[in-house]
């Protein structure tokens, strides 16, 4: 069985065998005991509108009429671009960014449809055969490639010149160097720095975001407080005198990231603390650091009943009540403590900085 | 001289586009190559299509990109919002997250191209994601393409970096809550972890200096690599032309399709636009990452369902399920909690993707060039290996969704994350075993079409009084497709035999290979042989009743050479 | 009698006698259930009416005197209810937390129980047992008039204190052990302000003290602002992030995409004869 094709090629099934493929490259038909011998292309058949004019006409017009109403849409995007008010809503939607979308989208998606219809109704659909040629090139060229190379390579000595060779693999092995030395200037190198946080003896444990100071008794047992070094904010102090914030910009960020620690109260009957934490709540008032020692997420889903605070990234789980030891999730240090007291106006203050690094685990941790 | 002069004949198609094509050939001589390119036959299945979801997609991102670009400001210095979004008014952030807001709020459009651009961001690598998945079932990735399939995987890492690269841009509390916790997987890596993390970031985390590097890696660095891949993979396919299902007329020495001036150039072209209006629809009807919702990034915030982007989803998953394992030794710590999800998980499943064609390779012997397809049941342990690598990359995928899971499942949080434990162990293995015996259950089926045609429900009653069924034949294209493939006796490919004289280690690694080849093609049903389809003929000819027109249930088979034999069953029909 | 024995064997005839079952318990229940008090009782009359409701609906679990009940093993069983306040009560009775259907699971707020009169009266007796949060008045916790300021602040409150556990935009989120933060978006302000103040469950408290009254107003009003927040860039997705985000890009992005490959790659129909 053949068929001809729009182009006057003639397939031929399983004669395909043009002589420009090597023996080997691409396996041989292996025509015995073929159970079903390849039965060749069939015919070309016609689509109904190659051979009712009705139906060819009619996709000619739907095609007609998807890239006219795309027009129309591309327009309507430009009109609505200035007619419509950008605070307007409409369903409880944007309507200008509604409005933009859907005519650019349905415009778009016209063109597609349009061109694709166009493709699958009207356009010549006879299959063409096309013949593969093996990959590689014919042995004479691999040959020819290979000699010129070799001539090329012979010409410039740099087989037999080993000093010229060597110096210049030196040479040029070097150049890299410079690439990578000149990247030294990233950054400054980490020092002491992951280990150490704002917090010293004597800075005030305040309320996030209204840096209000606190006193133990404004803490209910079961209450959570968000807190921040009193640094970060605008201090007043008894004598009327206003100490503006220590950090702005980066610099308070950079200080953020490891400074948050959260307060809770629990009743002190509940806590176990270390022999050597004994001192370091006040009236059941314990404060941790809020950066998970996993991977540094903000902590603060503080479960007032069972005592545990769980991170909302990955959900390794603390038991403040035993010291922020973990007791579930991917996290594997306990949550560093930090000790606090109360100062001479009866507001928490840090009584020193934390005793371990805060946050994710590090190489020089130990 | 005078050929060059002469007046071409009016309907010649010199007369027609001479001028300016003459123009560009007497330049640059474009002609021989473009004569064999314009007709460039393409062949047609919907699962050709998958790459293009992945190539326009990007086309979509670099223009929705250039455009977001003309307003956004990556720095990272402070300022005071002031724009039209009055939740957030009078509130400290960076630059680039007020400049993200103004493109939402106060740039007309600029609120749907972020939309697109994000959404496109998500199907390009679901696009890249499903064409790859593909090439892996269909066994295109074989000899001569393992090089795209490289480029492809290289395509498939850059995109990963690139769109975590971008929606860390913002500077949104989640972007931010994302790049808090690559600085933790960075802090990880034992040795230079903490010195990476400090020239990475310029200091400390998080600086004022990591939006503006990561913005020329988003807008230019990993970009230009993706376009000179892209063009390679394409060149490569252009050179290698497409693969083809097998079927009547279509073999290895030929590409049966339509060409790709005019069909191809319509049909891809369209599907551009196609792509374009439903990622502009998406962006137009779906919200995605309401950054003003999440606020601009404070290192004390985070929210519940913090969550990457889908295809970060199964690295934050291995994240989430790893047990809590450090290691200190020495005063130095190595986290392999972080280490082992965020950063060899990947480089793992990366590299059994690169080496897995030479592997294939290696223990099925097969060194030759392969243009037809595989049906995927047809290579039922290659099979096995696909489903059981999604089957694990769902379940992290799953586990990176845990909490979203609980509240809307109603499970606990702590019973998921033990499951996923062990079920990323188990479900892949499990997984395997059932890809395997299905695709070997289905090529039992494709024999048994074949040989006895297919079932048609229809069930008579002989005068004996025994029951039935028709079997009615396929048709010779079906009974051809499904009888394409090589036929494979076991261990063929790779010698058993001793070869004396040869080293023992060579010894035990070959027959290392003559096992996991046994396993490759092991339980395989083979397709019918010419005399056991005769047999089956004759056998069908003695026991089942004559069909309506008198033709004989069964395919008939007129041997190798001759007439066709179907031609008749064609006609008839 | 023959009526029902033709037909006992009918398939509805067991969803019958359930239906039946249950009218009559309901019936039963109505008609013992504590009469509800009129209009015109006095502040102990109050008090004594909330401690017969009390007596009958609470006391299992919180003990007669509202002491709480422990657990053999030492857990509570029920917590006291001395020093919780009225607005506690009104809180947990008010949003059909309590009384609770099932010990040992987490509150879910439901239809209440109570009618506002019977909380009331529980409300007044509980805060009878000891000093605590009263129920906070109107202008505490009503946040229609804020101002665009205080909105935007409310949101540095929120971020900071609440979206750890009821996500960004107010729609809750996952706790360990199957619980649950609620959704706030359709949550009375009063309720929200009592849950503040009170600290339902496992939800900490946030004091007056730490948390002023106004700031508190704030985040109210912060999230009338997110309930009530137009879809600037189309639908929300359900407002949970990523996760919803990613799905809806495989189930309709890739879905659409797909459907179109297979249009295009599809060979249509013939004009010839019928193709099997």
């Amino acid at each position: 069985m053949s068929s001809d094709f729009a182009d006057g090629r003639v397939a031929r099934a399983g004669k395909d065998n043009p002589d420009d493929i090597p023996p080997g490259q691409l396996p041989a038909p292996i025509l015995a005991n073929e159970p079903i011998p390849d039965p060749g292309l069939p015919a070309h058949e016609p689509r109904p509108t190659d051979v009712d004019s009705k139906l060819e006409k009619r996709a000619e017009r739907q095609v007609a009429a998807m890239f006219g109403a795309a027009t129309v849409l591309t327009l309507g995007f430009c009109v609505a671009y200035f007619a419509i008010d950008p605070h307007a809503l409409i369903f409880g939607y944007g309507a200008l960014h509604v409005t933009l979308g859907l005519t650019l989208g349905l415009a778009f998606l016209l063109i597609g449809l349009g061109a694709i219809q166009w493709a699958k109704k009207l356009m010549a659909d006879n299959e063409i055969v096309e013949y593969r040629h093996s990959t590689s090139s014919s042995k004479e060229d691999q040959e020819e490639a290979l000699t010129a190379f070799f001539v090329g390579a012979d010409e410039s000595g740099f087989g037999r010149r080993k000093m010229i060779r060597n110096s210049m693999i030196a040479a040029m092995g070097v150049l890299g160097l410079p690439a990578i030395v000149v990247l030294r200037d990233l950054g400054p190198l980490p020092g002491d720095l992951p280990e150490v946080t704002v917090w010293r003896k004597g800075i005030r444990v305040v309320n996030d975001v209204a840096g209000t100071p606190i006193k133990p008794a404004d803490v209910e047992i079961g209450q959570l407080v968000n807190a921040e070094p009193a640094v970060f904010f605008e201090q007043r102090l008894p004598s009327g005198k206003v100490i503006p914030p220590k950090f702005e910009g980066a610099a308070l960020e950079d200080a953020k990231a490891k400074a948050p620690v959260i307060l809770v109260r629990m009743p002190p009957a509940d806590i176990h603390p270390l022999p050597s934490r004994r001192n370091w709540g006040v009236n059941g008032i314990l404060c941790y650091s809020k950066i998970c020692t996993h991977v540094g997420c903000p902590i603060s889903l503080w479960e007032q009943q069972t005592h545990q605070l769980q991170c909302p990234c990955h959900q390794s789980t603390f038991d403040l009540a035993h010291n922020g030891r973990v007791v579930f999730g991917p996290a594997a240090r306990s949550l560093p403590q930090l000790p606090i007291g109360v100062d001479s106006e009866g507001y928490l203050i840090a009584m020193s900085g934390f005793h371990e690094p805060v946050g994710p685990s590090f190489w020089e941790r130990g | 001289m005078s050929t060059a002069t002469r007046r071409p004949a009016p309907d010649s198609p010199m007369a027609k586009l001479g001028g300016p094509a003459k123009w560009f050939d007497d330049r640059i001589g474009l002609a021989g190559l473009a004569k064999k390119q314009i007709r460039k036959v393409f062949p047609d299945h919907w699962s050709f299509m998958l790459g293009e979801i992945a190539l326009w997609s990007f086309v979509i991102l670099l223009i929705t990109g250039v455009f977001l670009s003309l307003w956004f400001k990556p720095s990272m210095s402070e300022i005071d919002y002031n724009g039209t979004y009055a939740q957030l008014r009078g509130i400290k952030m960076s630059e680039a997250y007020a400049s993200t807001l103004d493109i939402s709020f106060d740039v007309r459009g600029g609120l749907l191209l972020r939309q697109m651009h994000h959404w496109a961001a998500n199907i390009f690598l679901a696009g890249m994601t499903i064409h790859m998945l593909r090439i892996f079932f269909t066994g295109a990735f074989r000899k001569p393409r393992e090089i795209n399939w490289l480029i492809g995987l290289g395509m498939l890492m850059l995109g990963i970096i690139e769109g975590f690269a971008g929606y860390s841009l913002p500077d949104d509390l989640l972007s931010g809550t994302g790049l808090r916790i690559a600085d933790g997987l960075i802090r990880s890596i034992p040795v230079v972890g903490t010195y990476l993390e400090f020239f990475i970031f310029g200091g400390q985390f998080p600086g004022d200096d990591f939006i503006p590097r990561l913005y020329i890696v988003h807008v230019l660095l990993i970009p230009g690599l993706l376009l000179a891949l892209i063009s390679a993979h394409m060149l490569i396919l252009v050179y290698q032309k497409h693969t083809h299902w097998a079927g009547p007329g279509r073999t290895n020495r030929n590409v049966v399709g339509y060409p790709m001036l005019p069909i191809y150039a319509a049909k891809s072209g369209g599907f551009f636009f196609i792509v374009f209006g439903i990622t502009a629809l998406m962006g137009a009807l779906m919200q995605i990452n309401p950054i003003w919702m999440y606020g601009p990034y404070d290192p004390s915030q985070v929210t519940a369902g913090s969550q990457p982007d889908w295809y970060m989803g199964w690295l934050e998953g291995a994240l989430r399920i790893m047990p809590n394992w450090e290691t200190h030794v020495a005063g130095f710590t190595i986290s392999w909690n972080v280490f082992i999800p965020g950063l060899a998980v990947m480089g793992f499943l990366f590299t059994l993707l690169a080496l897995y064609p030479f592997v294939e390779r290696w223990i099925t012997g097969d060194q030759r060039e392969h243009h037809v397809l595989d049906r995927p049941r047809n290579q039922p342990t290659r099979l096995g290996f696909g489903v059981a690598g999604i089957t694990g990359y769902g379940l992290l995928w799953a586990a990176g969704g845990n909490d979203i899971l609980a509240t809307h499942l109603h499970l606990s949080l702590e019973a998921i994350t033990w499951f996923m434990r062990f079920a990323i162990f188990i479900g892949p293995v499990v997984a395997f075993i059932i890809a395997r015996r299905w695709a070997i259950a289905l090529q039992r089926h494709d024999r048994e079409s074949v040989m006895h045609g297919y079932e048609t429900g229809v069930i008579v009653r002989s005068p004996e009084g025994a029951y039935s069924e028709i079997h009615s034949p396929i048709s010779s294209e079906r009974a051809y497709i499904l009888t394409a493939h090589e036929r494979r006796p076991k261990h063929s490919l790779v010698s058993r035999e001793d070869v004396s004289g040869v080293r023992a280690r060579k010894q035990g690694k070959e027959r290392l290979r003559s096992r996991l080849s046994d396993f490759w093609f092991g339980d395989e049903i083979p397709k019918p042989t010419v005399s056991e389809l005769e047999a089956a003929h004759e056998h069908t000819h003695e026991e089942s009743p004559v069909v309506g027109d008198g033709h004989h249930v069964g395919i008939e088979t007129g041997g190798q050479t001759g007439g066709d034999p179907f031609e008749l069953d064609e006609s008839t029909t | 009698m023959r009526f029902l024995s033709t037909r006992r064997r009918h398939p509805l005839a067991g969803l019958v006698v359930v239906l039946f079952a249950l009218v009559v318990v309901g019936g039963l229940y109505s008609a013992f259930r504590p009469a509800s008090a009129d209009e015109s009782t006095t502040d102990t009359q109050l008090i004594s009416q909330g401690r017969r409701l009390f007596v009958v609906s609470c006391a299992t679990c919180h003990g007669e005197n509202g002491q709480g009940v422990l657990e053999k093993e030492g857990g509570e069983f029920g917590p006291p209810l001395i020093g919780v306040g009225a607005a506690a009560v009104d809180f947990q009775v008010g949003t059909g937390r309590m009384p609770l259907a099932l010990p040992g699971t987490q509150a879910e707020a439901r239809k209440p129980i109570f009618t506002p009169q019977e909380t009331a009266a529980l409300a007044e007796y509980v805060a009878s047992l000891g000093p605590g949060p009263a129920i906070p008045s109107k202008d505490m916790y009503d946040a229609t008039n804020a101002t665009p300021d205080e909105v935007a602040m409310g949101g540095q409150f929120f971020r900071t204190n609440c979206t750890a556990c009821h996500n960004f935009a107010a729609q809750g989120g996952a706790l360990p052990h199957g619980r649950h933060a609620p959704d706030l978006t359709n949550v009375p302000a009063k309720y929200v302000y009592e849950a503040l103040l009170t600290g339902p469950q496992q939800m900490p408290k946030f004091s007056d003290a730490v948390l002023k009254p106004q700031e508190k107003r704030y985040i109210i009003a912060y999230i009338h602002s997110m309930a009530t927040m137009p879809g600037y860039g189309g639908s929300r997705l359900g407002f949970l992030g990523p996760v919803t985000e990613g799905l809806w890009g495989w189930l309709f992005g890739i879905g659409a995409l797909i459907l179109a490959a297979v249009w295009i790659g599809n060979q249509g129909v013939r004009a010839g004869k019928k193709r099997r």
